[in-house]
């Protein structure tokens, strides 16, 4: 295997592990290709520790006198400590993890290597086809059509093959609209409102330039989703300044002498590495335990994270009050169309779409507003918050839509088919994973490095009835009306689940949800009976009157 | 009555903080007790209730386009923003609420009216609910080194101190009478809570009037006593719980704190918590956040910083785990104050017992728990609350603090509480409210002279009737947690949106879990009865089968699914009041007591079904 020259000490013993909450344990440390693991065994228990190498966001070595320390911090958060003896052997193992947990080739990378230990019962990598959604859609509406015209990825390079576009405009003229915006995301149809067949659409900026160019057909296709005398809200992303400062670049916005039916609204939402530094903070301030209160207040007001969670929450809001209150289309696009926009489209979407609360609706969402949108997961997610390389592209875009449901989700417990515990899966997977979904950064190099023939599907793993048992709320009652929630600070809250999960132990909240899931499940299981029992009885009812009435 | 001129007024307009486009528009009304605010504009008709005793200030507005706008702000943080046409009928208005809401005699307050239509027994059975001496007795008191006295019957030990207190049996009256000079206002050493698996004790008093040299022998021999009441530890601590500074500059006033040279084995130690003036204004401050229109996040957290309100909660449960901590895992006794030992020392007793003991998690516990450490003890409510016009000064939100504290350790533990926060807010709301006798006055002895025993009602048989909306569905029993050892870093404690914008119901989560689960513990027992009565039927109709199991006992299953804790303790609940759901419903044989054992019924009703 390619990676036992990375290796030079594959096993360790006497070697002790450090976790918050728990007793040190020693035990036995093997490196793998893929995993460190860690095993003990003690009389009264065994214990394992399996840790993807590419879990492992940065780590730190220290030496006393022959004994070495190394300090894991993970992607999910997770700060563990081994205490190694001998020198060379912890120097070895520490720059083993550094460079399996840094491999630059991503057919390098465990999914490439994953064999399934569950039979498969639904291949993911097929579970969300465009062409249903079509269908659906198709059964309300036929104002839409299905278009080829990015088949081989050949019109613009972060879309996927196929896309959903207005009827009306072909694909000669999708291919010139292409042209007019950056990185030829040209508009396109992200959510469709039944109840008012008002539409969502997404693009990049269009390049204007400071001359004030414009394409006839951008201007077609996106005035084709208007009703007739209706206006529409293009929502940007950047405020005023940032989009006229973009046209020097090439960039620029939708003039309104061009676009005369359409009302722009800059909603400003924070990008890249001032989110990522933000990310950074925030987790800083919640592992620093020696904090007093002012301190610790003071660091979470100056991580200023809620405050991207609160902008992030208020412009969805925005996006969806457009739709549903005013019965206005929308358009939605910052620069490039890969970030805000998708946090802003998919979370309206939250708020307006029922199905998006379901374990399969947001599992749709999600390869639809972000995986087939070209968000650029291995970019953004290829460090997390305890990484020195700070790169521009890091940034924490899906963990921040991933809080925002959650904030929604806290705010409307019963409407959620799904857990915490299942946005917190998505964070996870986003970060480090077995499976395959979230490597590469969009559909074109998912298809070129046959992600679907060569890796295994989250999805295919995760609903399967065992594992989806263990996302779903027990609190959930479809709940079809538009959800808004409240973007007030006092309505906000730190997401504990994700930022303070190793830093407390979480044993007594944990048995709070049990009790939940207990009651719930009894009555429904009481439920159950009674509805048996009376059908039981009405049976025998009936057989008695047959009986009678019979001979 | 006298001080309403203008018992109604008409268009009048109630403006909502979110949503301003659509203020309300209705009538005003002034009764003896209760502003009324009636929405004409509503479809359904809505009240808002205000009761003049929850009215902490009245402010007039600048006049606006609307017409005369009156800001009201309550207790319970409550705020009506009203505005009535006519500049007369808003003047009315304000100095009528002025007098009602400030009221100068106790007679003038609510409780003396208050009418339940109760009869006299059942009143009088109603202030005996709560019996503090079963709660010594509990606790396993009197024993070898403690014992109830009634030294105080005459109040000559200490005037705020109730008339029976608890004391070591080695302190004679001489010590108890010595100690009682050297301490501000009497306040002696006294025991408040007995931990029976280690003999350990808190006790608390007042500071000592030790200036800077002056002594007491008594007061050391009462130390003593109390150490030496505990055998398993060789010293013990005494917390005073004010920030040394403060401790300091009361030794120029020839009081002061214990001076270790004197006192033998003792460890003395300061835990910093502010006076009422800094937790007041600490409050207002708190309160200019929660009102802030539309603010910033980051205004929204500077602001909760700088007003240091959750650094003085803190603060409070950090004394209290120290206290608990002590006892529990260092076997030490501690002697707990602050000045006067009526307020911080208060907070700090009371909470560190409800993380030693489960039982004042219950409904019962912790109502004896507010009658022990609060009302028995002297916490000045009337001051501190501002029942009666009086000093400013003297308000101060200390038992809001505890009841946040509580509320903190809520969410922590939230299966360790047999009540949910709904309880606290009532609780709190009472202590205000002036509605009922037990939070009047400032101590045993004024209640005594108030004639409160004997003119007004007693809160808690009222809210044990409410069990059932107050409870916390989560509740795992008496037995599931024994102490609660609480995370005290920084970010184990939240705001408190619940209190402080209760009643701003835009910021709640719009699905309410607790009601959600309420209302399945609810439907659980129709069901259950449901599911008895069908398989009664069963058989009946299906003549030719033998009855099977079906009749088998039935009695017995009611008690085992009463949703009520067993341990209400020695104390029985009052027996004019049923807490719960009738008794007598004859229950399903198979209804289970826990989930657990459901899975075996169910299968069994299947089984049935397909059979």
């Amino acid at each position: 295997m390619e990676f036992a020259e990375l290796i030079k000490t594959p096993r360790a013993d006497n070697v002790v592990l450090h976790r918050p909450f728990h007793l040190a344990v020693e035990g036995t440390l093997c490196l793998t290709g893929h995993h460190l693991i860690f095993s003990s065994r003690r009389k009264d228990n065994t214990e394992e520790l399996w840790l993807l190498h590419s879990n492992i966001d940065s780590i730190e070595k220290r030496f006393v006198g022959s004994l070495g320390t190394i300090v894991i911090r993970c992607k999910d958060l997770r700060i563990i400590q081994l205490d190694i003896p001998g020198m060379e052997e912890c120097l070895n193992i520490a720059s083993s993890i550094e460079a399996l947990s840094t491999l630059d080739s991503v057919t390098l990378m465990y999914p490439f290597f994953y064999r399934p230990m569950f039979e498969v019962l639904e291949d993911g990598w097929s579970s969300f086809l465009l062409e249903q959604e079509f269908e659906l859609l198709s059964s309300v509406t036929n104002e839409w059509r299905l278009s080829c015209v990015n088949k081989e990825f050949s019109v613009c390079p972060s879309y996927p093959p196929l896309v959903i576009v207005p009827k009306s405009v072909d694909d000669e003229a999708l291919r010139k609209v292409a042209l007019f915006r950056q990185g030829s995301r040209f508009p396109v149809l992200s959510y469709y409102h039944k109840k008012n067949g008002m539409a969502m659409m997404r693009s990049s900026q269009p390049l204007t330039g400071t001359n004030g160019r414009r394409c006839k057909e951008d201007e077609k296709l996106v005035n084709a989703t208007l009703r007739s005398g209706r206006r529409g809200f293009v929502i940007d992303t950047r405020p005023l300044t940032v989009a006229q400062q973009a046209r020097a670049k090439g960039g620029g916005f939708e003039q309104e002498v061009h676009y005369p039916q359409w009302r722009r609204i800059h909603k400003y939402i924070e990008r890249f590495n001032i989110l990522q530094e933000s990310f950074i903070k925030l987790v800083e301030a919640c592992n620093d335990q020696s904090h007093n209160m002012d301190r610790w207040l003071s660091k979470l007001e100056a991580s200023n994270w809620l405050t991207h969670i609160k902008e992030l929450l208020t412009a969805a809001c925005l996006a969806a009050q457009c739709i549903d209150r005013e019965g206005a289309s929308v358009l939605v696009h910052g620069s490039e169309g890969t970030d805000s926009t998708l946090q802003v489209t998919s979370l309206a979407q939250i708020i307006l779409d029922p199905r998006c609360r379901t374990i399969r609706g947001f599992e749709a969402l999600v390869v639809r507003e972000w995986l087939q949108a070209g968000h650029p997961f291995q970019q953004r997610c290829a460090q997390s918050a305890y990484s020195n390389s700070k790169q521009k592209w890091e940034a924490p875009v899906f963990l921040l839509f991933l809080e925002c449901v959650w904030q929604i989700h806290r705010q409307f417990p019963c409407s959620f088919e799904f857990n915490e515990h299942f946005l917190i899966l998505l964070f996870e997977h986003a970060y480090a994973s077995q499976f395959g979904t979230f490597l590469g950064n969009n559909e074109s190099e998912r298809a070129k490095l046959k992600l679907p023939q060569k890796t295994m599907s989250l999805w295919s793993w995760v609903n399967r009835p065992e594992e989806l048992s263990r996302f779903q709320n027990p609190l959930y009652e479809a709940n079809s009306l538009v959800i808004w929630p409240s973007v007030a600070p006092q309505s906000l809250q730190l997401w504990e689940g994700v930022f303070l999960r190793w830093n407390r132990t979480s044993r007594f909240l944990e048995e709070a949800e049990e009790e939940r899931i207990n009651i719930i499940k009894y009555n429904k299981e009481l439920q159950a009976k009674v509805n048996a029992l009376r059908r039981q009885l009405a049976e025998l009812e009936t057989d008695g009157q047959v009986q009678e009435d019979g001979p | 009555m006298e001080h309403i001129s203008t018992p109604k007024v008409e268009n009048v307009k109630l403006l909502d903080r979110y949503a301003s486009r659509k203020a309300a528009s209705g009538t005003l009304y002034l009764t003896a007790t209760h502003l009324i605010y009636v929405d004409a504009s509503a479809e359904v008709r809505k009240e808002t209730w205000i009761l003049h005793h929850h009215i902490s200030s009245v402010e007039k507005l600048p006049l606006t386009t609307a017409g005369y706008p009156l800001l009201i702000h309550c207790k319970n943080f409550h705020v009506a923003h009203f505005v009535i046409g006519q500049e007369r009928d808003c003047h009315d208005v304000f100095t009528s609420l002025l007098k009602l809401s400030q009221p100068v005699k106790p007679e003038e307050l609510y409780a003396f009216s208050y009418n339940p239509k109760m009869s006299k027994e059942s009143r009088e059975m109603g202030w005996k609910l709560i019996d503090l001496k079963l709660d010594y007795q509990r606790m396993g008191i009197p024993n070898d080194s403690w014992e109830i006295t009634d030294i105080n019957k005459d109040y000559e030990v200490c005037s705020t101190y109730p008339p029976e207190i608890v004391v070591p049996r080695a302190a004679t009256k001489a010590v108890v009478m010595g100690s009682s000079r050297f301490r501000s206002r009497g306040r002696i050493p006294v025991l408040s809570y007995f931990y029976k698996e280690n003999n350990a004790a808190l006790c608390r008093c007042s500071q000592p009037l030790a200036g800077f040299s002056a002594r007491c022998l008594e007061d050391e021999q009462m130390l003593q006593a109390i150490r030496e009441a505990n055998p398993g530890c060789p010293f013990m601590y005494v917390v005073d719980t004010r920030p040394k500074l403060n401790a300091m500059a009361n030794r120029a006033a020839g009081k002061g704190y214990e001076n270790e040279d004197n006192y033998e084995n003792i460890r003395f130690k300061f835990i910093g918590i502010e006076n009422i003036h800094v937790m007041r204004s600490s409050l207002q401050k708190l309160l200019e956040v929660c009102e802030m229109k539309s603010p910033s996040m980051s205004d929204f957290l500077t602001g909760l910083e700088n007003s240091g309100w959750l650094r003085h909660i803190k603060a409070v449960m950090d004394a209290s785990v120290f206290l608990a901590k002590a006892v529990r895992e260092e076997r030490a006794s501690v002697l707990v104050h602050c000045s006067d030992g009526w307020d911080r020392t208060a907070q700090v007793c009371s909470l560190a017992s409800l993380l030693l003991d489960p039982f004042y998690r219950t409904f019962k516990g912790f109502m004896v728990l507010i009658e022990k450490e609060w009302i028995a003890m002297g916490h000045k409510f009337s001051h501190r609350c501002g029942h009666l016009d009086g000093d400013p000064k003297e308000v101060s939100p200390v038992f809001t603090q505890f009841v946040e504290c509580v509320w903190q350790l809520m969410q922590q533990f939230p299966c360790s509480f047999e009540f949910s926060e709904r309880f606290l807010l009532e609780i709190h709301d009472h202590v205000y409210s002036c509605q009922f006798g037990n939070f009047l006055g400032t101590c045993h002895k004024e209640r005594e002279e108030l004639r409160i025993f004997e003119k007004t009602h007693s809160l808690w048989p009222f809210l044990l009737q409410r069990k059932q909306e107050l409870r916390n569905p989560l509740y795992r029993g008496f037995a599931a947690y024994k102490e609660l050892q609480p995370n005290t870093l920084p970010f184990s404690f939240q705001f408190w949106c619940g209190m402080y914008n209760r009643f701003d119901k835009g910021m709640h989560p719009k699905q309410c879990v607790l009601d959600q689960l309420l209302s399945c513990l609810g439907h659980k027992v129709t069901l259950e009865d449901n599911a008895s009565e069908l398989e009664n039927k069963l058989p009946i109709l299906d003549g030719p089968l033998p009855s099977q199991g079906c009749t088998s006992p039935k009695a017995g299953a009611a008690a085992a699914k009463a949703p009520t804790p067993p341990q209400d303790c020695a104390e029985g609940a009052a027996p004019v009041l049923s807490n719960g759901p009738s008794l007598g419903h004859q229950k399903h044989k198979e209804s289970p007591a826990q989930p657990r054992d459901l899975r075996a019924s169910r299968e069994d009703g299947q089984a049935q079904h397909q059979g």
